[in-house]
C-alpha cells in the first residue's frame, strides 16, 4: 500500500513517500514520515509494515553514525551505506526478515555525485536513476520513462515528482492524500513539502 | 510464480578454439515489471575466469560477494590463482552446505585453465555440478537457450565467430521469455584478454 518514488537529477536526488500509516482498512495515522535521513547527506525512504519500517531504518541509522564515532568521523559513501543495508536484509532474509522495501537516496560530497538505490525487502541492491515502490510502480514508472533524461534541475527533477503523485491520486485505488517530499544535495537532507507535519501528535 | 523465475535471467556460455565466452541478459524484474536494465549477473573472479549466476537477484548478489571472500582466502592461503575447476567445485559445495536451505541461484563457470585451454561448467541450486565441452546454459528461458544453442554451435570457433554465435543465441532465446531480455552482454575470453560487447535487442 506505501509508496516511495525516488529520481535523481544533476545535482542530488529527491525521495517522495506518502504519510499514511495504516492496516488493513482503517488508517492509524495520515502524518508519518517515511523518509528516514541516515546520515548527513543520505536517505532512505522505505515501504511495509511499521513495526519493521521503524526497526530497520532505526538500526541501520544508528551503525552508520557509529561508523562515523569510530572512524573519526569518515563518511561512507552512498553505495557503501546501500550495500550495508543490502547485507542486513540478505541476513535477515533466512533468520526473520524485515519485509522493508527502500529506496536510498544520497550525497557524496567527496565526488560531487548524487545516487539513488532500489532496495527491495530480499536484499536486492540496484543502482537506478529513478524509481518506486509498491504498487506505486505499477502507475508511476512509465511516466519517469518517459519524462526522465540525464541532467535534470532540481525544478524539473520535482516536476516529474509532482507527475507521478498525480498519476497515482488520479488512477490508484487507494487515496493518499498526503505526501512528504524531501531534497538531498550538497546542503544535506531538507524537507521539500509535507501534507501533514510528523511532528502533530 | 516459482523463486526461480522471480527476477528472471538468461546465461550462455560457450567454449570455442582455445577461448570461451560468457554471454547473459540484463534485465532486473519484479515479476512481470521491469526494475532496471543494467544489472549484472556476470561477475569476472579472475582476469580468465567468469561466474554467471542466474536466479534470484538478491542471492546473485550474496553468492558474488560470498565467492569473492572465498576466491581472495584462498589466494591469501595458497598464493596461487584458483583454476576454474576448483572454483566450479568450491561453488558445488557452498551450494550443497545450503541443501535443506538453498541459495536459488543456478550458476555458470566459464573461463581458462592454466593451459589456457576452455572450462565450462554449470550446477542447479543444490550444487549438482555438470562439466561441458561445449556449451552450458542457466536461468529461466532454459528451453529456448537449449535449442538456440544445439542449433548454432560448431566445435573450434574463432572469438569473433563464438561472439556472432552467443549474441545470436541469447538474443533469440530470450525474445520469447517475458522476463528476460532487456539487452545483453557477452564476455570473449582469450589467452590475449577479454573483449566485452554490450547487445541491443528488443527492449521489451
Amino acid at each position: 500500500m506505501d509508496t516511495v518514488i525516488g529520481v535523481q537529477y544533476k545535482d542530488g536526488v529527491i525521495i517522495a513517500a506518502d504519510q499514511a500509516n495504516a492496516r488493513s482498512i482503517l488508517i492509524y495515522q495520515s502524518n508519518l514520515d517515511k523518509i528516514k535521513q541516515l546520515t548527513s547527506h543520505s536517505a532512505m525512504g522505505v515501504s511495509g509494515p511499521n513495526c519493521d519500517l521503524v526497526q530497520f531504518t532505526e538500526y541501520i541509522s544508528k551503525n552508520l553514525q557509529l561508523y562515523e564515532l569510530r572512524h573519526e568521523g569518515t563518511k561512507l559513501s552512498t553505495k557503501a551505506q546501500a550495500n550495508f543495508c543490502r547485507n542486513e536484509l540478505a541476513v535477515a532474509l533466512r533468520k526473520g526478515p524485515y519485509q522493508v522495501s527502500a529506496l536510498l537516496g544520497g550525497f557524496d560530497q567527496q565526488t560531487n555525485k548524487p545516487s539513488l538505490y532500489y532496495l527491495d525487502y530480499m536484499g536486492t541492491l540496484q543502482k537506478v536513476p529513478f524509481g518506486a515502490q509498491g504498487y506505486a510502480q505499477y502507475f508511476t514508472l512509465s511516466t519517469m520513462d518517459r519524462e526522465y533524461r540525464d541532467g535534470l534541475d532540481e525544478t524539473a527533477a520535482l516536476d516529474i515528482v509532482g507527475k507521478a503523485i498525480h498519476e497515482l491520486q488520479s488512477r490508484f485505488l487507494i487515496q493518499q492524500n498526503n505526501f512528504i517530499i524531501k531534497v538531498i544535495d550538497q546542503n544535506g537532507v531538507r524537507v521539500h513539502s509535507q501534507g501533514a507535519d510528523p511532528a502533530d501528535t | 510464480m516459482s523463486v526461480m523465475t522471480y527476477n528472471g535471467a538468461a546465461i550462455i556460455a560457450m567454449a570455442g578454439k582455445d577461448c570461451v565466452g560468457i554471454a547473459a541478459d540484463r534485465r532486473l524484474g519484479v515479476q512481470l515489471t521491469t526494475i532496471a536494465t543494467d544489472f549484472p549477473k556476470i561477475f569476472q573472479m579472475q582476469p580468465k575466469l567468469f561466474v554467471g549466476l542466474a536466479g534470484l537477484g538478491t542471492d546473485v548478489q550474496t553468492l558474488k560477494n560470498l565467492l569473492e571472500f572465498r576466491m581472495n582466502l584462498y589466494k591469501l592461503k595458497e598464493e596461487r590463482e584458483m583454476s576454474p575447476k576448483v572454483l566450479s567445485h568450491m561453488l558445488g559445495k557452498i551450494l550443497y552446505s545450503k541443501r535443506f536451505g538453498p541459495y536459488f541461484v543456478e550458476p555458470i563457470v566459464a573461463g581458462l585453465d592454466e593451459n589456457n585451454k576452455p572450462f565450462l561448467s554449470t550446477m542447479d541450486l543444490i550444487g549438482a555440478t555438470s562439466e561441458e565441452k561445449d556449451f552450458v546454459v542457466s536461468g529461466t528461458c532454459t528451453g529456448n537457450m537449449f535449442g538456440m544453442c544445439e542449433s548454432l554451435y560448431k566445435p573450434d570457433m574463432e572469438a569473433e565467430e563464438l561472439f556472432e554465435t552467443l549474441a545470436q543465441a541469447l538474443l533469440s532465446s530470450v525474445d520469447r521469455d517475458a522476463v528476460s531480455g532487456w539487452g545483453g552482454i557477452v564476455h570473449i575470453i582469450t589467452k590475449e584478454g577479454v573483449l566485452t560487447k554490450e547487445l541491443k535487442g528488443r527492449q521489451d
